[in-house]
């Protein structure tokens, strides 16, 4: 019997072996291509998701270290139809430019935004240290954010 | 007697060289239109500027038009997306074959109507007549309407009536991207895909001693071991054991190296055999006064894409179908063939976007090898993702470079007599640049190609020499490069190619000059620059940031100016940044003025300049390729430190809008500007001159002492 993980409300029985990467379940597994390769060291943010309301580089724990556990990732908060605040936001500060970053940037700044309505600008860099962006599109993320806060305030 | 009537006309932008309006575009009786660029989306928006441009030409809704993204065989060969020559290429293209269109539309609509086509005016494609009666583009369109030869007679609109160019239309691509939904061609899946990973050699020529692939075969999922001369590569079925396997093959292979790379300082190129061209002389009244040098430096620089290369293949009846991120499908297929050893018509390339690139990485290469490993995987389809530490040791380079200047300062402050000397690798070794194969995998198969020579694209634009000669007038002026051929590391495009250093030196050099006739930085350069564009962006940024003459900073806090004309014949950009110097530098605050001719989207100049500058800053203050003799010694985002969230600057760019002009690209020409005008703002705070690039803490150390 292997493991079993619960991913955007939907249980998952996992195919892979203990060791493989959350992020390679979730990418393949689970077909949620919105978490993104780009370093597999837990040092570029782009396969951020959410566990137990916390931000993850999934490409950093075994699949078995979430075992049993419910793993949000960025197809679970909104989708093109019905986006999340944020994604909205992303869209309408015209946020990126290659967009490879978006959306582990866009898991990082949920988890802040879930717990911290308000961020000071301050705050939103601290909770974004880990994500980096190479097209240098950071100031209109930032902005980005803060208009998500708002709304999600309203 | 027969005469040859046939004279061929040039035609607008890439319509020169792919002749046929049906190639780029087809009104369709459904209501809409299809456009097919050759050019294709880095995540610099250029396909939402290109419809635009098709639907201001047209009068049309933006909405209705449909884009076709390239691929060999279909769609127009536009060669290269590179350089910010899109607008210029595609964007010229769609503008006359849309107008074109729109005449043809116009003509059967008269006809049909019975009235003169100065009688009749268009709203989203609806043609209506003075004198009453209408007719739609979807009612009188068919397939043969397209068919033909361009003309490039029928005249685009003027600027005057515009209602969509110069809009800030939002990016046809963004929704998708922040949903998550699949767009890369890294999240390119289906039924039964395998996965594929090589195994590099350690460093450039490291010869394989020995691998037992044995081992590897015997591990779970593994479907094929792979091995062409030094090309190594696995297949397996999941993703995890094709990362497992490249792990243990790699364990398993021996090699031999020795120490083929040079020291670890730009200089070494001064040692080495070039070949010299005088690139500018002017020789005007004799020049006498103070005489000034300087030697300037910058190392070998990364793309460093956030997401490392990525391909998928598929070999069946003997053809091969490749998907890929390559800035150009026409010229990869056409390296690839040799390669592969089949002809160029058996490999069919689709372009699916990747990350950002900032110019030639490995996306080229990652095709060869999916296509290279897909030959051992039975007809199924093979995806291969590079990894990390592959990317960052493997991808080319933006070659090293030094400059050094000489100057004569009259004793009226006047620059009466200016050289410089450039010296570098070639800027490009893009694929269809041969003699000889520049995809990686090729060098190391059993049965080799030669490496092709890295070159520089001529003046005016240029490579090692782009911008190395100054906009500024001066009576007296020498200009030479020094091209050094077979770099040690992998060299090709990056954004700005040679821009970068020339433009540093230059306006570093400005600056000690300035201070040396004790005259403001800004009003020296207005002194000995005559060009109006140029002046006007100088000004402009002066009066946004408040710069205040003569005004010396604090030992902590300064600020500098760089100015440039990106290429000497594309965008005009001048710079002020405000710096603060504590352990290491903070760039704190960018102004920009930018002048790119006609605006086609103003948000996406903006979003392409505004990445531009907080990219160059990361470039000038952190980024260069280590190695040592043997090996490049980069694995992760660790040994190659880029701008994080919390280091950038507040950025504010002001936009020139000149729409009788022609429209420049402006994703690149931020970057030397933004160097030299930190070096100015690091001597303006505390003294301190800095000559090379990156400027680290390590550097700030060295050049106080
Ligand atoms: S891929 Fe997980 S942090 Fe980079
Ligand atoms: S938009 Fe390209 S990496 Fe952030």
């Amino acid at each position: 019997m292997g493991m079993q993980i619960t991913v955007n409300g939907r249980a998952l029985s996992v195919a892979a072996d203990e060791e493989t990467p959350l992020l390679y379940v979730l990418r393949n597994e689970a077909g949620c291509k919105g978490v993104r390769y780009g370093c597999g060291l837990g040092q570029c943010g782009s396969c951020t998701v959410i566990i137990d309301g916390k931000p993850v580089q999934s490409c950093d724990v075994p699949v078995s270290a979430v075992a049993g556990k419910s793993i949000t990732t960025v197809e679970g908060i909104g989708s093109m139809d019905e986006p999340h605040p944020l994604q909205r936001a992303f869209v309408d500060e015209q946020a990126a430019q290659c967009g490879y970053c978006a959306t582990g940037i866009i898991m990082s700044a949920k988890a802040l935004l879930d717990v911290n309505a308000s961020p000071s600008d301050a705050e939103i860099k601290a909770a974004l240290s880990k994500n980096l962006c190479r097209c240098g599109t950071h100031q209109r993320i930032l902005r980005a954010v803060k208009r998500a806060a708002i709304e999600m305030r309203k | 007697m027969a005469i040859e009537n046939t004279v061929r006309r040039n035609l607008p932008g890439s319509l020169e060289t792919n002749r046929n309006l049906s190639q780029w575009l087809d009104i369709n009786t459904d209501g809409t239109v299809t456009m097919r660029p050759g050019k294709i989306e880095i995540g610099q928006g250029i396909l939402t500027a290109l419809r635009q441009i098709v639907a201001e030409e047209l009068d049309v809704n933006l909405e209705r038009i449909n884009i076709v993204t390239a691929v060999t065989a279909l769609s127009p060969n536009e060669g290269v997306t590179s350089g910010s020559r899109s607008i210029e290429e595609s964007g010229v293209a769609f503008r006359y074959a849309a107008a074109e269109a729109r005449e043809l539309l116009l003509a059967r609509a008269g006809a049909k109507l019975g009235v003169s086509i100065e009688q009749l005016s268009v709203s989203d494609g609806v043609i209506t007549s003075r004198s009453g009666g209408s007719v739609s583009y979807w009612d009188i369109t068919d397939g043969d309407l397209l068919k033909r030869e361009a003309t490039g007679d029928a005249k685009p609109k003027s600027h005057m009536l515009y209602r969509i160019v110069g809009t800030a239309a939002p990016r046809v691509d963004i929704p998708r991207k922040v949903s998550g939904a699949p767009v890369y061609v890294h999240d390119m899946d289906v039924p039964g895909l395998l996965h594929a990973r090589v195994s590099r050699p350690p460093s450039y020529k490291a010869e394989l001693v020995s691998v037992d692939m044995d081992d590897v075969r015997k591990m779970p999922g593994v479907v094929a071991v792979v091995r062409d001369g030094r090309f190594l590569g696995v297949i397996a079925e999941r993703e995890e054991q094709a990362i497992r396997a490249q792990r243990r093959l790699t364990r398993n292979a021996k090699w031999k190296e020795g120490p083929t790379l040079p020291e670890f300082d730009p200089r070494y190129l001064l040692k080495l055999q070039a070949k010299t061209d005088v690139i500018s002389e002017k020789k005007g009244a004799a020049s006498s006064g103070r005489e000034f040098s300087g030697e300037y430096t910058r190392q070998f620089l990364a793309h460093a894409s956030l997401a490392p290369s990525c391909a998928v293949a598929k070999f069946e009846g003997g053809k091969f179908t490749v998907w890929t991120h390559s800035q150009g499908i026409y010229p990869l297929r056409a390296e690839m063939a040799p390669a592969l050893g089949v002809p160029a018509e058996d490999i069919v390339i689709h372009h699916v976007e990747g990350a950002g690139c900032y110019g030639h990485n490995a996306a080229d290469d990652v095709a060869l090898d999916a296509a290279l490993l897909a030959r051992g995987a039975l007809g199924r389809t093979v995806r291969l993702q590079w990894m990390r530490d592959e990317e960052f040791a493997w991808e080319p380079y933006s070659s090293a470079m030094v400059v050094k200047t000489r100057a004569t300062l009259s004793d009226a402050g006047q620059i009466t007599d200016w050289q410089m000397d450039v010296w570098s690798h070639g800027h490009s070794s893009r694929p269809g640049r041969g003699p000889g194969s520049n995809l990686l995998a090729a060098w190391h198969l059993e049965k080799p190609l030669v490496r092709a020579q890295t070159a520089n694209p001529p003046l005016p634009g240029g490579g090692s020499h782009r911008n190395a000669i100054p906009i500024y007038d001066f009576p007296n002026e020498k200009v030479s490069n020094h091209l050094i051929p077979d770099p040690p590391l992998r060299a090709s495009a990056l954004r700005g190619l040679g821009s970068q250093t020339n433009v540093f030196a230059i306006e570093s050099f400005m600056d000690e000059l300035a201070l040396a006739a004790g005259v403001d930085p800004i009003a020296f350069r207005l002194r000995h620059l005559k060009d109006p564009r140029g002046r006007a962006v100088i000004e402009k940024v002066a009066a946004m940031a408040k710069w205040k003459p003569n005004s010396r900073g604090d030992g902590a806090n300064g600020r500098g100016i760089g100015f440039a004309r990106y290429k000497n014949g594309a965008g005009y950009m001048a710079m002020i940044v405000d710096i603060v110097l504590a352990e290491t530098i903070r760039v704190t605050h960018v102004w920009a003025a930018v002048d790119v001719g006609q605006i086609i989207n103003s948000d996406g100049l903006l979003n392409q300049v505004e990445g531009g500058i907080i990219q160059a800053v990361s470039f000038a203050l952190k980024e260069e390729v280590k190695y040592d003799r043997e090996r490049v010694t980069l694995k992760s985002w660790d040994d190659y430190p880029i701008l994080s969230f919390d280091e950038v600057p507040e950025v504010e760019v002001a936009l020139i809008n000149r729409p009788e002009l022609p429209p420049l690209g402006a994703g690149e020409g931020t970057q030397g500007p933004i160097s030299a005008a930190v070096a100015n703002a690091v001597f303006n705070a505390a003294g301190i001159r800095l000559h090379d690039i990156p400027f680290t803490r390590e550097r700030l150390i060295t050049a106080m002492a």
